[in-house]
């Protein structure tokens, strides 16, 4: 009797997972499967948009990978960027927070201003900062002139033009801020009350309650983060567009002059499926570490 | 306010029992709030200085905008572009526009996103994990992979220029917030679910009543990111949109430049104008984001 009632509870659940999933479920195959398919036939076609396309089997793939330098350097650069921004984005997102997260006079204030970068985007954004590191009267130049200091070219030149970038991607902060702050709010908190009866320090029951109960959103961040570093584009285009030598030649930029200025959308292809392959291996990485530092109150093993 | 109250009992307490200690514990509070009140103040300064000069250039005539050495405070400043930027394109329709789009992404999004996260973080499932990693491996794939073949089905359906490609796939969840969804869900303690069960209640019940009230700040956050996403969204509306009558903010702010001349005051004011609701937005939302809200309901 109990068997039964357990095995239709269960087949309960089977059902009512998948029609709480269906909305995903429908969007993928009516939004994304289809163009996902198309994408992976392009890469094995020399398609051009205005001409028919042919069958071109591996050769894409093969000259993406042996016989083209600017695929390594592009990745390399993309690499970079995303190594030292993502975690100086958590730190600093994360530590922001837990100071707009206190009981401070004019909080509401703060964490506006603090948003305010995440709210502009686009053009707008990066002409401004194109004004900020512009070589002789940028904003950053004459604060250094002032103190005497002789500034260099920045985005014009090739060693600070990566971490030129890599600076303006701090200044938008605001969004993770955001999700941490969500975050915070779910640390029950009656934990820190029976830690501060057992007299822990602040130190420690940062240690002991806030880091492992914030863990899954952390790794949230840690997993976008690496996704978006890695598709970065509008910046490279606006404010470098590449240059100079390369520098700055993210793969998401070198991979749209190949569909829209070259048009080779056959190649372009293969070099997003690259990229996807790429941000894959990593992400994989992460997930398989997540079960050694990610700590969840709420979990339901799957079957 | 209860703040208040209590630093005023403990002023009079200190008065009426000694000084000493208290005073000390307060001074170490006063010094704390000062360290605070100074980190955040710079960097707020290094965030609004960039601000700032955008403020700056919308208030100078086009000929200033250049001027070497930069001019911080225009002279005279030209408040008429604010009234400007509404005569040269017209921005209302565009408000108008925009703000119906995003207002229906919001709604989408948010119940959506938060369904399909409900099923990954509490229901079991054949395939659920399998389902999982696939909807992660779509936030991977560049979304230029599937801009061309994309605009190709939208275009066989008849959808272009209306709002339906823009509007539509966000009512079908997505992957960025659902796996935020997910992640904040999953921080919920699963007894609650146990309990309420046992209560006789449904799994829409459990999902309606017990894990959306609990989740608040994470819903939030979606409808803050959802919003600002929408409202600043430029690709989209650049290939979609084609009558000007449909154009929104984003592609409204095009209109001050061209390929050989760009209103910098105006596109600066329009710019500043544009942002103005999502910030709005971000500021009432952020209530939710105020320790204590959440109880989890169960004592140890």
């Amino acid at each position: 009797m109990r068997s039964v009632k357990r095995s239709s509870l269960r087949r309960r659940e089977e059902v009512a997972g998948w029609l709480f999933a269906l909305p995903w479920i429908v969007g993928f195959l009516a939004f994304t499967a289809g163009p996902m398919t198309a994408s992976a036939v392009f890469a094995f076609t020399d398609w051009n948009i205005m001409q028919p396309m042919h069958w071109t089997g591996f050769d894409n793939i093969k000259r993406a990978l042996t016989r083209d330098p600017l695929v390594w350097q592009s990745l390399k650069v993309t690499t970079i960027y995303a190594f030292v921004s993502v975690p100086l984005q958590i730190v600093l997102g994360f530590a922001i927070a837990l100071l707009l997260n206190t009981d401070i006079r004019g909080l509401q204030y703060y964490r506006t201003v603090y948003y305010l970068p995440a709210v502009l985007s686009g053009v707008a954004v990066s002409l401004l900062w194109r004004w900020v590191y512009a070589p002789d009267f940028g904003l950053i130049n004459s604060l250094l002139a002032s103190v005497g200091i002789r500034g260099p070219g920045w985005l014009g030149d090739s060693r600070w033009a990566l971490p030129a970038l890599i600076g303006m991607s701090l200044w938008h902060v605001g969004g993770p801020m955001v999700v941490y702050l969500a975050g915070l709010q779910g640390v029950p908190t009656d934990l820190y009350e029976a830690a501060e009866v057992d007299g822990a320090s602040w130190g420690m029951r940062f240690w002991h309650i806030t880091i492992p109960m914030m863990t899954p959103v952390l790794f949230y961040q840690l997993v976008t983060g690496i996704i978006n570093a890695l598709q970065v584009f509008t910046q490279a285009l606006i404010m470098t567009d590449g240059g100079p030598h390369n520098a700055t030649l993210f793969f998401m930029l070198y991979l749209y002059r190949n569909a829209f200025d070259y048009f080779k959308m056959g190649y372009a292809s293969v070099l997003a499926w690259i990229l996807f392959f790429y941000i894959l291996l990593l992400t994989v990485l992460v997930v398989r570490s997540s079960r050694f530092w990610v700590f969840y109150v709420g979990e339901v093993r799957g079957r | 306010m209860s703040k208040g109250t209590s630093v005023a009992i403990e002023r009079r307490r200190a008065e009426k029992y000694g000084r000493a200690p208290r005073l000390t514990r307060r001074a170490r509070r006063t010094f704390t709030a000062v360290v605070v009140h100074g980190v955040l103040l710079l960097g707020a300064v290094f965030l609004m200085i960039p601000l700032a000069w955008m403020f700056s250039t919308s208030l100078k005539s086009l000929g200033a905008v250049f001027s070497i050495p930069p001019q911080w405070v225009p002279d005279p400043p030209h408040w008429e572009n604010y009234v400007e930027v509404f005569r040269v394109v017209p921005f209302g329709r565009y408000v108008y526009n925009t703000a119906f789009i995003t207002v229906l992404d919001v709604v989408g999004k948010v119940l959506s996103c938060s369904l399909v996260a409900f099923s990954f973080a509490r229901l079991r499932w054949r395939g659920r994990d399998a389902m999982f990693v696939l909807m992660l491996a779509t936030m991977m794939l560049p979304p230029q992979v599937t801009l061309i073949p994309q605009f190709a089905l939208y275009r066989e359906l008849g959808w272009i220029d209306t709002y339906l490609p823009l509007v539509l796939p966000n009512w079908f969840g997505g992957p960025f917030l659902t796996f935020l969804l997910r992640q904040f869900f999953m921080t919920i303690p699963v007894e609650l679910d146990d309990a309420a069960r046992i209560d006789g209640a449904s799994f829409f019940d459990i999902y309606s009543r017990v894990i959306l009230p609990l989740s608040r700040p994470a819903l939030a956050a979606v409808a803050i990111f959802m919003f600002n996403s929408s409202w600043n969204d430029f690709l989209g509306p650049l290939i979609y949109l084609h009558s000007q009558s449909n154009y929104t903010l984003a592609l409204g702010l095009r209109s001050f430049q061209n390929q050989d001349y760009t209103a910098w005051h105006l596109l600066m004011a329009a710019s500043l104008v544009s942002m103005i609701p999502v910030l709005a937005v971000f500021f009432f939302a952020q209530k939710y984001f105020i320790q204590g809200i959440v109880f989890t309901g169960i004592k140890g």
